[in-house]
């Protein structure tokens, strides 16, 4: 099954199309807010380079967030024209969960954290068990002194990745000799992996329904409830 | 040759999707408004606009298409509004359209909002003469637009603080009606005397097309302000009137001298304030004293629509302006 993946929801634009286990191709470009608009010229170029005419694309896969609230609009709103008019199947994909696959195969507590501007950051925890990415602890925006609570309760390893973690280098210090952290190339979710695990869920049969999926915002609007 | 064009609208708190054939005939025009959802915080919040119109494009585009009987494939091309507006709300509609612009291989058309808005006077009345002078009013917007053909602008004159919408939505909240106030005034002022109060009409240096409608809202905030200190009664109906009175004189007069200097044969008004029945009238009365046809759509073309778009979209499908695929969203986009 051939499956287009997006990712707009940090500062990194990227668009992938695999095939089963196999990547195709894979573009991925440090933008800014603004560029994000450049996604769909991504994922022309893509299909340019990788030789495939857009029809032969089987499904869609998008990077639901937490990420930034625009950044993540642009790409569900391009997954969403895209699948509409194109009549194609549509996952949504948690980003922390494509960023944690980045530590595949590590043994201890995965720690992808996003950074989320107003001294917070995007999180969740993972472990590996059994072949398995399993979900410790649920999405949230948090103050990293509310993570280090959280870490403090796992007597394990803490490997952390993401873009949230320069930004707030000395909280995850306090973690001592059981921090690590994995290298920056690591440290964006990458629209192969959206793909890779959107079309796993595709092949299942799961699909999403294209009317009603929503960015995973983890924060209200400014404003709301202000009234 | 048939022409099916789709619009799409979402720049500020409308989101609406429409298919019309010719740039002419509505087959569908679906407008989802938030107007309930803001209205609780007296104005349209950005970030809670963006969101709904994430959550209302799929299924008004859907319904658009539905109620037109026609299926993507059978659209020659999409028109989407690439600004001005709210960013974050043109970005929805704008990356929605081109992506399924790009999965059909067809043409994307990006329309300026404005230019939208004068085209509905098209979707209404497909005949009218060229070249035309247009006054754009709505909450966003006051500006007089000279129209020599298709695809041919000129900007004549513009607000220079408050468009006339706003100023009618900021008099509205100081008499205390409910958001959004600009019809609630216009209520309110059919029970008063226009000539009761004589509130500044700015008319700007000798020759100016240009609009200003901060001074007008300080004088009424004033004159109440004046008479609560001195406790007398103010009867609100007069203040209002009074004052919708000063826009229109100030709107309706330019727009006059506006086409009269540039000899169009056809007046436009257009735009969500177009609605206001005062403006219409004394419009129509004064264009008529110089043998001007005025034009104005129908109060459903008036508010913010995507059947405007699509019909601007279809002039400019016929002139082939395609837009590429890495349109953006432009928060101020000039029209000419
Ligand atoms: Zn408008």
């Amino acid at each position: 099954m051939l499956v287009l993946g997006i990712d707009s929801a940090t500062s990194v634009l990227s668009a992938a199309l695999m095939e089963g286990e196999n990547l195709r191709g894979e573009i991925s470009v440090q933008g800014d807010k603004e560029r994000a608009s450049d996604l769909l010229s991504l994922i022309d170029q893509l299909l340019q380079k990788t030789g495939t005419d857009f029809s032969q694309v089987e499904g869609i896969a998008v990077s639901l967030g937490p990420g930034s609230f625009t950044g993540l609009r642009i790409g569900l709103a391009t997954a969403k024209g895209l699948a509409h008019a194109g009549g194609k199947p549509l996952v949504g994909v948690p980003t922390l969960d494509a960023l944690a696959w980045n530590a595949w195969g590590i043994n201890g507590i995965i720690c992808p954290v996003l950074y989320a501007r107003r001294q917070e950051i995007y999180s969740a925890l993972y472990r590996w068990q059994e072949g398995k990415l399993c979900l410790l602890a649920p999405y949230q925006a948090l103050h990293p002194s509310s993570l280090l609570v959280l870490l403090d309760s796992y007597r394990e390893p803490v490997y952390l990745l993401g873009d949230g973690v320069r930004p707030f280098g000395e909280w995850w210090r306090q973690l001592g000799s059981r921090v690590y952290f994995l290298p920056s190339t690591h440290f964006f979710p990458r629209a192969g992996v959206i793909a890779f695990l959107g079309g796993k869920r595709l092949q299942m049969g799961e699909v999403d329904d294209l009317f009603r999926l929503k960015p995973i915002y983890l924060r209200p609007a400014p404003g709301e409830g202000r009234a | 040759m048939m022409v099916l064009i789709l619009g799409i609208e979402t720049s500020c708190d409308e989101t609406s999707a429409a298919v019309v054939r010719d740039g002419q005939e509505i087959l569908s025009n679906v407008v989802a408004s938030q107007i309930e959802i803001h209205r609780r915080y007296g104005g349209v919040v950005p970030e809670i606009a963006s969101r709904h119109h994430m959550e209302n494009i799929g299924p008004v585009v859907e319904e658009a298409l539905q109620r037109a009987g026609v299926h993507f494939q059978d659209l020659h091309g999409i028109a989407v509004t690439h600004g001005p507006g709210l960013v974050g709300a043109l970005l929805v509609g704008v990356s929605y359209a081109k992506a399924a612009a790009f999965a059909l291989q067809k043409p994307l058309m990006a329309v300026h909002h404005l230019l939208g808005h004068i085209y509905a006077a098209f979707l209404s009345h497909r005949r009218l003469p060229l070249p035309a002078v247009a006054l754009i009013v709505s909450g966003g917007h006051t500006e007089l637009v000279y129209m020599e053909d298709h695809g041919k602008l000129e900007i004549l004159g513009s607000t220079r603080d408050d468009a006339a919408g706003e100023a009618f939505d900021k008099v509205a909240r100081v008499l205390g009606l409910p958001y959004p106030g600009g019809p609630e005034l216009e209520l309110l002022a059919q029970g008063g005397d226009p000539e009761a109060i004589k509130f500044p009409r700015a008319w700007l240096e000798e020759g100016s097309l240009d609009f200003s409608f901060s001074g007008l809202k300080t004088a009424v905030i004033n004159h109440l302000r004046q008479a609560a200190a001195r406790g007398e009664h103010v009867n609100r109906a007069d203040v209002a009137a009074s004052f919708q009175e000063a826009v229109v004189d100030v709107l309706v007069g330019k727009s006059i001298e506006a086409a009269r200097r540039k000899k169009a044969r056809s007046l436009l008004l257009v735009g969500g304030v177009a609605a206001n029945r005062r403006l219409r009238s004394r419009m129509e009365e004064e264009a008529r004293k110089i043998g001007l046809p005025l034009f104005s759509p129908p109060l459903n073309l008036c508010t913010d629509n995507a059947a405007m778009i699509a019909c601007a979209g279809y002039y400019k499908y016929l002139r082939k302006e395609f837009a590429s695929w890495d349109l953006n969203a432009y928060p101020s986009l000039p029209l000419a």
